[in-house]
């Protein structure tokens, strides 16, 4: 079973975030794996121990990419695609998915598999947008995964504690929910022989992709608070009892 | 401008957060001199249509089919394309379900149109609509406008209008007119099985007056004992935000957020979570919230009553020692 999964890298979660303009600051801030994603990556690692095959690892994004590809390389994925593109943060869900496509394209995977959402634009379309553009069935928010007789056998999660399963043809996009499974550390030995991975580096224009932007992103800025939040200072100690007097007298909830 | 939102049903019972969308379709219509139609899909569903119908819209449009009686992305994306295309709506709205993010990017797809998702409110700047979401996960607000010619899509995070708002027709009901679409059954590739929840869990926070939530500030499983001493002293519950769970740390029923329970307790003691739109929408309707954290600028401080920018550490043995003395 050939997996290719798609893999965002994000602003790492500690990252104090300075907004310029319609993005943020890119120079003074780490870069991670898309957690969402890592999910993903760790099942397509899982399923090809199980069913043999290749995982291909698929990122969009400038130079800085390649850190977060080897990563995927160092925990056992085969190879990578790295679409290099400098200023793929302003591409909108469509043009990010159209890019994407034209390189999955270009492969013959029997499964494609995606993280829920990303950490930073947080639209979760580029599984769904996938299965259309590449006109493949897909399930979202998968849970678990069964592989038999050619087909998929999915746990899918739904709202409020409900779940579904559902059977789905090969070859297939599933975006996978975070949990689905326990996310493995890059071993010494892994991170070795990912120094002799091919990485296979290419450009938007080289796959013949062109995008017309739907939406765009004005600005960001920090959101206007809702509620005013009264702060407590000093010591813990002094922070405690100043929040059980709260508590117990102002608000009344104790 | 012609909008038409798309309501959500599933065996028989309404997915609430369609009245709360419809209430949003409705604010812009009366902002922009628009009109709004309400569409539902499935199969058997006269009763739903009745329902919208008195809401005070232009008209429900009912898709009706044989394999449209349970929910596919395939299917409702090949009979939602026939319909937009005859009704030619402007701005197509969705409540931002599971379902939705299921099937929506992929119709706006198929009509070369793009979504934007997960908004939690617009502006009307003189006749330019701009959606506002949440990125970089709450820390930052984003106005977003469309691009290119309609139809628009773009869905409400649930929460973001008030369904109680929602206006009631004011001559009685609006014409439901039946949209006949035609899916083959072929064409619907992925089969849906059936719908279970898992074991029963043993707690139900949805009854629990007060709660104590931890997040990744907690930082290692050793760690949690000190947030349910802190519980236990206030005679709470325990609870986590998704990643807690993810881990294994806490089981999945002790789970507060879009995928896990949604509460509204007297009282939400937020530790060391940064306060992600999936965790808010779980637990935004407490009554009194408290956040405790150590990044002054986490989101989780937009909607707390009380903040305290510190170390959780430190604080959790205090306010332990400090509830017990109170009893």
């Amino acid at each position: 079973m050939n997996i290719i999964v798609c893999i965002k890298q994000v602003p790492a979660k500690d990252a104090p975030l300075a907004i310029a303009g319609n993005w943020i600051k890119e120079s003074d801030i780490g870069f991670e794996m898309n957690e969402p994603d890592s999910y993903a990556l760790e099942e397509a690692l899982r399923l090809k121990e199980k069913h043999g095959g290749e995982v291909i690892a698929l990122s969009l994004g400038p130079e800085r990419v390649k850190q977060t590809i080897k990563e995927a390389l160092a925990k056992g994925a085969d190879r990578a695609i790295h679409i290099v593109d400098e200023n793929f943060a302003q591409l909108d869900p469509l043009g990010s998915a159209k890019t994407l496509a034209a390189a999955i394209q270009k492969e013959k995977a029997d499964l494609v598999l995606t993280g829920l959402q990303s950490d930073d634009h947080g639209l979760g379309q580029t599984g769904v947008l996938l299965a259309g553009l590449l006109d493949l069935p897909h399930a979202t928010i998968i849970m678990q995964i069964e592989v038999a007789d050619g087909k998929l056998k999915l746990k899918r999660e739904l709202e409020a504690g409900w779940f579904q399963h559902l059977e789905c043809p090969l070859p297939a996009v599933l975006s996978i929910q975070s949990g689905i499974n326990k996310v493995r550390y890059a071993t010494l030995k892994g991170i070795m022989s990912a120094k002799k991975k091919e990485i296979a580096a290419m450009s938007r224009e080289s796959l013949g992709v062109s995008v017309e932007p739907t939406q765009k992103i004005e600005k960001i800025y920090v959101p206007t608070k809702t509620k005013k939040t009264e702060f407590l200072t000093g010591t813990p100690k002094e922070v405690a009892t100043k929040l059980v007097e709260k508590l117990k007298f102002e608000a009344r909830v104790i | 401008m012609k909008i038409l939102v798309i309501t959500e049903q599933r065996q028989g019972k309404w997915n609430n957060a369609s009245f709360e969308t419809l209430a949003a379709a409705q604010q812009i219509a009366k902002d922009t001199s628009s009109t709004v139609s309400a569409l539902v899909i499935g199969k058997g569903i006269a009763a739903f249509a009745d329902e919208l119908a008195a809401k005070n819209i232009a008209e429900v449009l009912k898709v009706e089919d044989d394999v449209l009686e349970a929910y596919t992305a395939d299917g409702y994306c090949v009979a939602l394309k026939q319909v937009i295309e005859s009704a030619k709506p402007e701005l197509v709205l969705f409540p931002h379900t599971y379902q939705v993010r299921d099937f929506a990017p992929k119709l706006a797809a198929m009509l070369g149109k793009g979504m934007i998702g997960d908004c939690i409110g617009y502006r009307n700047e003189s006749g330019k609509l701009v959606f506002v979401r949440q990125m970089f996960q709450g820390k930052t607000a984003a106005d977003v406008i469309f691009v290119g010619a309609a139809p628009w899509f773009a869905s409400f995070q649930s929460g973001a209008f008030r369904a109680d708002l929602l206006a009631r027709h004011p001559s009685g009901k609006a014409p439901v007119n039946a949209v006949s679409v035609t899916v083959n059954a072929e064409q619907i590739r992925t089969r849906p099985l059936d719908l279970f929840k898992e074991a029963k869990s043993a707690v139900d926070l949805t009854q629990a007056p007060l709660i104590v939530a931890i997040g990744r500030g907690i930082k290692a499983p050793e760690n949690i004992p000190q947030a349910e001493a802190l519980a236990k002293a206030l005679g709470g519950e325990i609870a986590a935000s998704r990643p807690i769970c993810d881990e294994g740390w806490l089981p999945m029923e002790r789970q507060i957020g879009s995928s896990g329970q949604t509460v509204a307790p007297k009282l939400y003691l937020a530790l060391g979570i940064s306060g992600a739109i999936q965790h808010v929408v779980g637990m935004k309707g407490a009554r009194t919230i408290v956040a405790i954290n150590k990044d002054a600028n986490a989101p989780i401080f937009e909607i707390a009553d009380y903040g305290v920018v510190g170390d959780i550490f430190e604080i959790m043995p205090a306010l332990t020692e400090e509830l017990q003395k109170a009893k």
